[in-house]
């Protein structure tokens, strides 16, 4: 097995973790970081897959840098609409529904 | 650009641009609005004569643009065209004036009115209409602008009725797309033609046209109510009578015959529909539908209701006689668009009269409504025995051409059919007509209403008066120039030998 | 001259993003509405360029791909760029007005709605697919902090729900994206296709191309990863709801759709293509039917959102092995709809809104009577109903008669049942409103006329889109060949 595979493949599995997380977890912040994790992985492989003959490729760490920096950003807006929501709604997930106070559209 | 291309847009556009105008009127805007409506109904007029006048001298009015990629937007002006586009625009100002009476201190008018306007604008696209594609914008259009009128009223009743138009014309209306677009698929861009264009066609394509053939009638018998597509037309009854008028005589009743005539001669033609042996069966159906129709109005007591199976009986004569081969036979389809229309909106403004005046809906409270309202009534009976095709009254050529069409062709079982349900017609009529004449009137009409020396109000009382008159009219004067029948000679003529 | 249009269209938003942050709301709003009229005029001028000169490729400050961000200018693109200069501009006047500018938080409204228009200007006229991702994402970033602009705590439910199927959906692109990367070196759609070209299919390249349609797809709202939009479309602000409905869920499709077209061929395969267009039907008949059964007026139009969008999936299997004039239909049919849908649902939206503030009650019930007041809303939101049943003349009767000839000409005889079907339901959905418009009630005797500018609004957009199908000749021939092939720089 090659390093640049043995990354991918690495990768790869931080993202199934993440899904998983994303989709299983009910807390809203185990969510927020399933996704952190799962955009790991995603960068992982990103980084990894791509070799030139000469070494690893420039090209995909300047667009992770990028790509987490977005991820900052989103994470960000997450925790603010979380905070808020739980401020709001006494409630740390979505499954149940929320108590009848301030859910009126418009 | 002349002035050739534009008449047709402004004929569409006269109603079109009422129709704007009246939405953005106030509702107590009365004088306006009557004015405007009516101002538009005479222009619209104007315009038609015009091109009647055009069309018989051989004049080209048209205006044609790609639309969609592929498929071109016409309108244009042909003899067939000018029949309907002249009825709807007779029957239009006719009707505007009828209903300015009858909607008088009620609700809604600008609303009314507006939609009222529009359906006639689809009427005359509908009619001016110069391939399948156009026909199809303006079919549609049509659905919806008479849905509102449909649920005017906004009974729950009124709703009902409404749901029940909007399925069945709806449906038939994906039927009819369907239809047009596989056409549209197997051959192209299809303008109406006289004589069609599938005269020795490839005999590849002769499965697939037959399909279409019968998804285009089946899309079409919605708005023509050809059995077992009827059913939406008894109940759009909960309209008011303006609009049954309108719906029955002119706009979508006729806009389904209209086109299915125009499949039959102008699309495919009458020698290849005959030759995919798709005329007979029609013919059948067509036969069927105005004995079972006729039947059923036999039990009817509400009088609009009955009025309505007559409705769905009369409107299959148009497709009896296109679908007989023969030109003598389509002279009598053709001439009983016009001739119908006439009559049947005589028999919708009186029905809407009595209930108006006299609050009479029921067939058993019009005893004695003869004395009554003599004019309303006098015009009841000539619309009944129009109907029923007693000479020299307009259904009577109709029924006259006709036979005398089949028997050249030797189809004889139509005269059968012919005379069953003329006598049928009097079986649902003369009992309408011995209650307004010779029956005792009951003690207290239903619900009464008094308005000066006329029988009834002046906007109600002359319109039924004058498309009495032509019934007798059209029918006397049957061979004269530019008569219903003269007219319908024309169309067919241009058809039998393109 | 096109090298101040293209600064002017990618500047201003940006700019104005920055700018409006710094301000309160009526500031924000006065300086915004100076900034919608650069920017219409600046997309129609590019529009106009283009539809004279023809599409171009463009740099920006000189760098070139793929460290740089290289913009691919054609008729297409320039046409996405317009309609969203209309819609937009629309939901900004509308928003102006309609905003409530005494709530501290609604200051916020500007920023994000700029930011949302500098990520879809980006999206449609990205050249390679790690921007597209960061447009997207900008886009979807602002798109969720304009749904939580509602405060209370059932928006933040929905915009939460809202991020998280966008995050998801996000990462499975860009998942998809380095992948490619990782098997073909590039990062241009028009690169990958040079190389295959060349180079047999490397095996697992079709799961790349899968990973990112099935992202771009939940971001889309495809049935069955739809159940984020409704609520969040339902419970936004009106003009909110227009901007999303209207252009953003069409981003994330205009990128799966050329993915699809232009890679589609090579690491598709026919039984993945039907099955997309399968799950467009799908959701065809579970949207309208939903639709049906909604209380609330904008949760009609959310779910009537998910209907159309599932026409839009159409384009899959009818531009897969097909005839290339089949394929050309196709494309042009879902780009009406894309267009008139989009035009539609935002005059729908935002009468929706008038009608929800003259009523009082975001109840479909609460319609009762109204027409009697002739309301002014309720006639446009008729008008939009009318192109979103697909009748003439309206857009989407257009696009609809080109999927008709697509589904006809290409034997693919089942989606002409799914169009016709689709159209009776969303007639179905419309036709309750209308219905309960006409009830007569004698209880209905109020009715707050709102403000004429509110009302003119969604009038010309419905009237925009019904008028749409009269010109689609000519608005079909300015993308001549819309998704044109990738020429090398």
């Amino acid at each position: 097995m090659t390093t640049p595979l043995l990354y991918a493949l690495a990768g790869a599995l931080l993202c199934g973790i993440g899904l998983f997380g994303l989709l299983w977890l009910r807390h809203l912040l185990r969510k927020l970081l399933a996704f952190n994790i799962m955009g790991s992985g995603v960068f992982l492989v990103m980084v990894g897959l791509p070799q030139h003959q000469s070494g690893p490729d420039p090209v995909p760490q300047a667009l992770v840098l990028t790509g987490i920096v977005v991820a900052i950003a989103a994470t960000a807006l997450a925790v603010v609409l979380i905070r808020r929501y739980y401020h709001l709604s006494g409630m740390s997930s979505l499954e149940d529904e929320p108590s009848p106070r301030g859910d009126d559209p418009e | 650009m002349t002035l050739n291309t534009w008449i047709p847009v402004l004929a569409l556009m006269t109603s079109l641009i009422a129709s704007l105008v009246i939405f953005a009127l106030p509702e107590k805007g009365y004088r306006l609005r009557t004015a405007v409506n009516l101002g538009a109904a005479l222009l619209k007029l104007g315009l038609v004569v015009v091109m009647v006048w055009g069309v018989f001298r051989g004049v080209g009015y048209g205006v044609s643009f790609t639309m969609v990629p592929g498929v071109t937007f016409v309108l244009k002006a042909d003899a067939f065209s000018m029949m309907f586009a002249g009825l709807s625009a007779v029957l239009w100002l006719l009707t505007t004036i009828y209903a300015v009476g009858y909607l008088e201190d009620s609700p809604n008018r600008s609303r009314f009115f507006g939609f009222f306007s529009l359906c006639v604008a689809s009427t005359m696209g509908i009619a001016l209409a110069g391939n399948l594609f156009t026909f199809f914008l303006f079919y549609e259009m049509l659905t919806l602008s008479t849905y509102p009128l449909v649920v005017h009223r906004g009974t729950e009743k009124a709703l009902k009725a409404g749901r029940t138009y909007v399925i069945y014309t709806l449906t038939g209306g994906a039927v009819l797309l369907l239809a047009i677009a596989w056409l549209h698929g197997v051959v192209g861009d299809l303008p109406f033609r006289e004589g069609g264009h599938f005269t020795g066609s490839d005999p590849d394509i002769h499965r697939s046209l037959t399909l279409i053939f019968i998804l285009l009638v089946a899309g079409l018998g919605v708005k023509a109510a050809i059995f077992p597509l009827h059913g939406w037309l008894p109940q759009a009854m909960v309209a008011p009578a303006p609009v049954s008028a309108l719906l029955h005589a002119v706009a979508v009743v006729k806009a389904g015959a209209f086109g299915i005539v125009r499949v039959v001669h102008d699309v495919y033609g009458v020698d290849a529909s005959s030759a995919l042996g798709l005329l007979e069966p029609l013919a059948w159906l067509a036969a069927f539908t105005i004995i079972y129709a006729s039947v059923r109005a036999l039990w009817q007591v509400d009088l609009k209701r009955r009025l309505a199976f007559s409705t769905v009986s009369q409107v299959s004569y148009i497709i009896l006689g296109v679908s007989i081969f023969g030109p003598v036979a389509a002279v009598g389809g053709l001439v009983h668009l016009l001739h119908q229309g006439i009559m049947k909106i005589t028999l919708f403004f009186c029905a809407g009269n009595y209930a108006e005046t006299l609050g009479i809906h029921r067939i058993d409270e019009m005893d004695g409504a003869g004395r009554r309202m003599p004019g309303t009534s006098v015009a009841f009976t000539i619309g009944a025995f129009g109907m029923i095709g007693a000479p020299p009254l307009a259904g009577f050529i109709t029924k006259w051409t006709m036979g005398s069409g089949a028997l050249a062709v030797n189809m004889d079982w139509v005269v059968v059919v012919l005379v069953a349900s003329s006598l049928l017609n009097a079986a649902y009529f003369l009992p309408v007509l011995y209650r307004l004449w010779f029956r005792k009137p009951a003690a207290h009409w239903p619900h009464e209403r008094q308005w000066g020396r006329l029988e009834t109000s002046a906007w109600l009382f002359w319109p039924p008066l004058l498309t009495a008159v032509m019934t007798v009219m059209v029918g006397v004067l049957a061979s004269l120039p530019f008569s219903p029948l003269s007219w319908a000679e024309l169309i067919v003529l241009r058809e039998y030998s393109p | 001259m096109t090298l101040w249009l293209m600064a002017g269209l990618l500047f201003t938003p940006l700019a104005w993003a920055v700018l409006t942050l710094l301000m309160n709301f009526t500031w924000g709003r006065l300086v915004t509405w100076v900034g919608i009229v650069v920017q219409v005029l600046v997309s129609l001028g590019l529009w106009l360029a283009v539809s004279r000169d023809g599409g171009f490729y463009y740099g920006l400050g000189g760098w070139e791909a793929p460290l740089g961000i290289e913009l691919r200018v054609d008729g297409l693109a320039v046409t996405f760029v317009l309609l969203t200069a209309v819609v937009a501009s629309a939901c900004g006047w509308h928003a102006g007005v309609y905003i409530d500018a005494d709530k501290p938080w609604h200051r916020y409204f500007w920023p994000l709605f700029w930011f949302l228009w500098s990520g879809l200007n980006a999206v449609w006229l990205g050249g390679d697919l790690f921007n597209l991702y960061v447009g997207l994402e900008l886009i979807s970033l602002s798109a969720v902090g304009l749904v939580a602009l509602g405060g209370k705590a059932g928006a933040l439910r929905a915009s939460i729900r809202y991020l998280l199927a966008a995050l998801l959906g996000s990462l499975a692109y860009l998942l998809g994206v380095a992948l490619i990367y990782g098997q073909f070196g590039t990062l241009s759609i028009a690169g990958v296709v040079f190389w295959l070209e060349e180079h047999p299919v490397p095996a697992g390249s079709s799961l790349a191309l899968a990973l990112m349609v099935t992202g771009l797809a939940l971001k889309t709202a495809l049935f069955p990863l739809h159940r984020w939009l409704p609520p969040a479309h339902g419970i936004a602000k009106s003009p909110v709801s227009a901007l999303l409905s209207a252009l953003v869920v069409k981003a994330s499709f205009y990128i799966a759709a050329r993915l699809w077209l232009e890679l589609g061929e090579p690491l598709g395969n026919l039984a993945a293509a039907q099955l997309v267009g399968l799950l467009g039907s799908a959701a065809i008949v579970w949207g309208s039917w939903l639709a049906c059964r909604q209380l609330e007026l904008k949760q009609v139009v959310a779910y009537s959102s998910v209907a159309q969008i599932g026409y839009l999936f159409l384009l899959f299997p009818l531009t897969y092995s097909v005839s290339e004039s089949v394929t050309l239909q196709a494309q042009q049919g879902i780009t009406l709809q894309v267009i008139s849908h989009a035009l539609a649902k935002a005059a729908m939206f935002l009468a929706a809104g008038n009608l929800i503030l003259s009523t009082g009650s975001s109840r479909v019930d609460a319609l009762k009577g109204v027409s009697r007041f002739l309301p002014f809303s309720l006639f446009s939101f008729g008008l939009a109903g009318v192109s979103l049943m697909s009748l003439p003349p309206s857009g989407g009767f257009a696009a609809k008669w080109l999927l008709l000839q697509a589904s006809l000409g290409s034997g693919q005889w089942w989606w002409v049942l799914v169009l016709l079907v689709g159209g009776l339901l969303s007639a179905a959905y419309v036709f309750r409103i209308y219905r309960a418009s006409f009830l007569e009630s004698s209880e209905t005797d109020h009715f707050y006329h709102p403000p004429r500018s509110l009302e003119i609004i969604p009038m010309i957009l419905a009237l925009l889109s019904l008028g749409l199908g009269l010109v689609s000749a000519e608005v079909l021939s300015v993308m001549a060949l819309p998704f044109e092939e990738e020429g090398s720089p």
